[in-house]
């Protein structure tokens, strides 16, 4: 994403670029998916002690894992955006920001549907999933800051500066809730504490990864166009864009 | 010494001023004009650093004024439009406290004859909540009294709300920065006579 | 008329923060009201059996200084954005960082340390014997400059913000859980006669980090704010 940046970094240069790319990105995500699931709910072994409800870990782990990796990107992007001064940084980081949210939502919620069957309970407040609430507080407070400023450039250096707050305080946060679950419940429930790993399921978990992956880009490039059109959308490029015939 | 260079400001979806350039030598005034809402508290602002320019620069002493900040401040009196001071404190209070964040000491002596000067020296116990819109103006400007060792004055409005008494004595601390080699520069709606020249920017909307 | 260093400078921030807050005894007063009710609203919630009430204690106190925190946050720098003084500090020829450092210290005096000297009384309600509530005045006084300081940041970043209250809760409060944990956990541990050290080290150890980087992050935040 970030080869040959400077050429890129003008917003009208970018919204060229990442409409070619965007479909690109889907599709293979598309395949990718398609391949993740087979192997995730058809090739792997079911598993000795949680049967075949343990599946979902499928599509919770990469979601947790993209939920984490994208706030890091987020706020690498802000930390350029604040070092450098330039636009799209925190163009890009407000594109990201939604997507995050959505894999946290989606780690949760599967997270949950995993703990039913296996634990009895819609919640269990393990390590991980409480990490995972705390980071979605993180992601609705950086775009509700951004939300609630009026002024765009004001917003987008104030929810930057968050974000690296948030960042300093991930790792901060995770080791507490750490040290809070295991006091609390002891190291025998844990929801990631996944069924050792035959490689196929390893492998299946590794191609939704990539494919929760792509979509990120895909997904994060379409919104970053829109927020561009509507950010420059007093410049000449934009109207004649938008005059053009499609 | 003071030195715009190419200054573009955008505020909203306006731009306000595009590629503005003027610069200061030690003496001179300069008079930021134009009609509401064209930018001069903007501009007054880009001056002293508390707004990043879109495009362009500003240099005090050759130095950029928002990466060499700490020495630029310690050479800068600005007096925004609000007049900067706690209701709930006095006057004398206010100064006091103003002074002391500006880096500079006084003696209560010098409190006094200044507030004196100002015409406060009755009232200067009172909490500004109490104190009309001239009073609170005048008090604010009580700090010039004390920017001898400044050698930018940036004053937005400094003439608002005053009487003749007062606008005069404003005038005379200008034209004491001046003769000192200072710069100053505001904005004023008054037609105010200035005994020398004066260098003027005239914004447009 | 004489320069003056940072020393008297930063003492003039905390003494005018102080003194304004001194003439304004009830928004300071206020916030200690609202932690002493929060604080008895769950036994009547909860019910009055003395083994539940004192398991739960350590939360509770806790929770109800996160609150009062949050709450007396929102004046810490909103009055000054409003009548210009704000801009005046970060106009100082002193480092904002330690100006602001000096506002958030002033603000913990009025906001923070009374809630440090009557939590203990509170724990009595809660039936806590004397070593828990020695911990906990020990934990508060570690925890709630924490809360000041990492409470500034977010005080900064919703200036003259629409419904800054509620934004300020939403993005403060995820920050606040380490503290929180460690606090409550320090309790709690003092509870069951096991050590506490490891606890209050760990809110020692975030006291310096806040100590060392919420003050830049709040000057950043202001000059963002005025810009």
């Amino acid at each position: 994403m970030s080869l040959n940046l400077w050429r890129y970094a003008s917003p009208q240069t970018f919204y060229r670029f990442a409409g070619t790319l965007a479909p690109w990105f889907l599709g293979l995500a598309a395949a990718l998916t398609a391949a993740g699931l087979y192997i995730g709910f058809f090739v792997a072994p079911t598993d000795f002690q949680q049967g075949q409800a343990y599946r979902i870990i499928f599509i919770h782990v990469p979601a947790a894992w993209m939920s984490m990796f994208i706030y890091v990107v987020m706020a690498f992007w802000c930390a350029v955006g604040l070092a450098l001064n330039t636009r799209l940084s925190f163009m890009m980081a407000l594109a990201l920001a939604p997507t995050g949210a959505m894999f946290t939502f989606v780690a949760l919620w599967t997270g949950a549907l995993w703990g039913k069957p296996t634990w009895g309970t819609w919640w269990v407040w393990d390590a991980r999933l409480t990490s995972e609430l705390i980071l979605l507080f993180l992601y609705i407070g950086f775009l509700s800051l951004h939300a609630a400023i009026d002024d765009v450039r004001r917003a987008d250096r104030a929810a930057a500066l968050l974000a690296l707050v948030g960042a300093v305080n991930v790792p901060i946060i995770y080791f507490s809730v750490q040290w809070w679950s295991t006091l609390h419940q002891g190291a025998s429930v844990s929801l990631t504490r996944a069924p050792s790993m035959a490689a196929t399921m390893l492998v299946g978990m590794l191609l939704m990864s990539l494919a929760a992956w792509m979509y990120a880009i895909g997904v994060s490039f379409l919104r970053l166009r829109s927020i561009v059109l509507e950010r420059e959308s007093g410049a000449d490029w934009v109207r004649e864009l938008l005059r053009a015939p499609a | 010494m003071l030195e715009a260079l190419g200054l573009d400001c955008i505020r909203g979806q306006r731009r306000l001023f595009r590629d503005l350039s003027f610069d200061l030598a030690p003496g001179q005034m300069l008079w930021v004009l134009g009609p509401n809402g064209s930018g001069k508290t903007t501009l007054l602002r880009l001056l002293c650093g508390l707004l990043r320019p879109d495009g362009g620069g500003v240099r005090w002493k050759g130095k950029d004024v928002r990466r060499f900040s700490e020495t630029f401040h310690e050479d800068l009196l600005y007096l925004g439009h609000a007049p900067a001071g706690k209701e709930d404190l006095s006057s004398r209070e206010n100064l006091c406290f103003g002074l002391a964040q500006m880096g500079i000491g006084v003696a209560s002596h010098e409190v006094d004859s200044a507030l004196e000067e100002f015409g406060l020296a009755d009232l200067e116990t009172i909490p500004a909540r109490a104190l009309s819109q001239g009073q609170r103006r005048r008090a604010a400007l009580t700090r010039l009294a004390f920017g001898a060792d400044r050698p930018l004055w940036i004053l937005d409005e400094p003439f608002t709300a005053l009487d003749t008494q007062a606008v005069e004595l404003v005038r005379v601390h200008l034209a004491r920065q001046q003769t000192r080699g200072g710069c100053v520069v505001f904005t004023s709606h008054q037609d105010i006579e200035f005994p020398g020249a004066v260098k003027q920017v005239q914004l447009v909307q | 008329m004489t320069a003056i260093g940072l020393a008297p400078v930063f003492a003039a921030v905390v003494r005018r923060d102080l003194t304004l807050a001194l003439r304004r005894r009830s928004d300071v007063l206020t916030t200690l009201f609202f932690f002493v009710i929060v604080v008895s609203l769950f036994p009547l919630g909860v019910g009055t059996q003395s083994n539940i009430l004192r398991s739960i204690a350590p939360g509770v106190v806790w929770v109800a200084a996160l609150l009062a925190s949050m709450l007396a946050l929102v004046r810490l720098f909103a009055s000054d954005f409003d009548d210009g003084t704000l801009e005046q500090l970060t106009l100082s020829p002193q480092p904002l960082v330690l100006l602001v450092a000096g506002k958030v210290l002033a603000h913990w005096l009025v906001s923070g340390l009374p809630l440090v000297l009557i939590a203990p009384l509170l724990g009595l309600q809660f039936d806590l014997p004397a070593a828990a509530l020695r911990t906990m005045t020990v934990a508060l006084l570690l925890g709630t400059p924490c809360l000041s300081l990492i409470g500034a940041v977010g005080a900064a970043l919703t200036l003259g913000v629409r419904g800054a209250g509620g934004l300020l809760a939403l993005l403060v409060l995820p920050l606040y859980i380490p503290v929180l944990i460690f606090g409550a956990g320090a309790v709690s541990a003092a509870l069951d006669g096991m050590s506490v050290n490891g606890q209050l080290s760990v809110l020692g150890a975030l006291l310096l980090i806040a100590l060392a980087l919420a003050p830049w992050a709040a000057a950043t935040a202001l000059r963002i704010a005025l810009e």
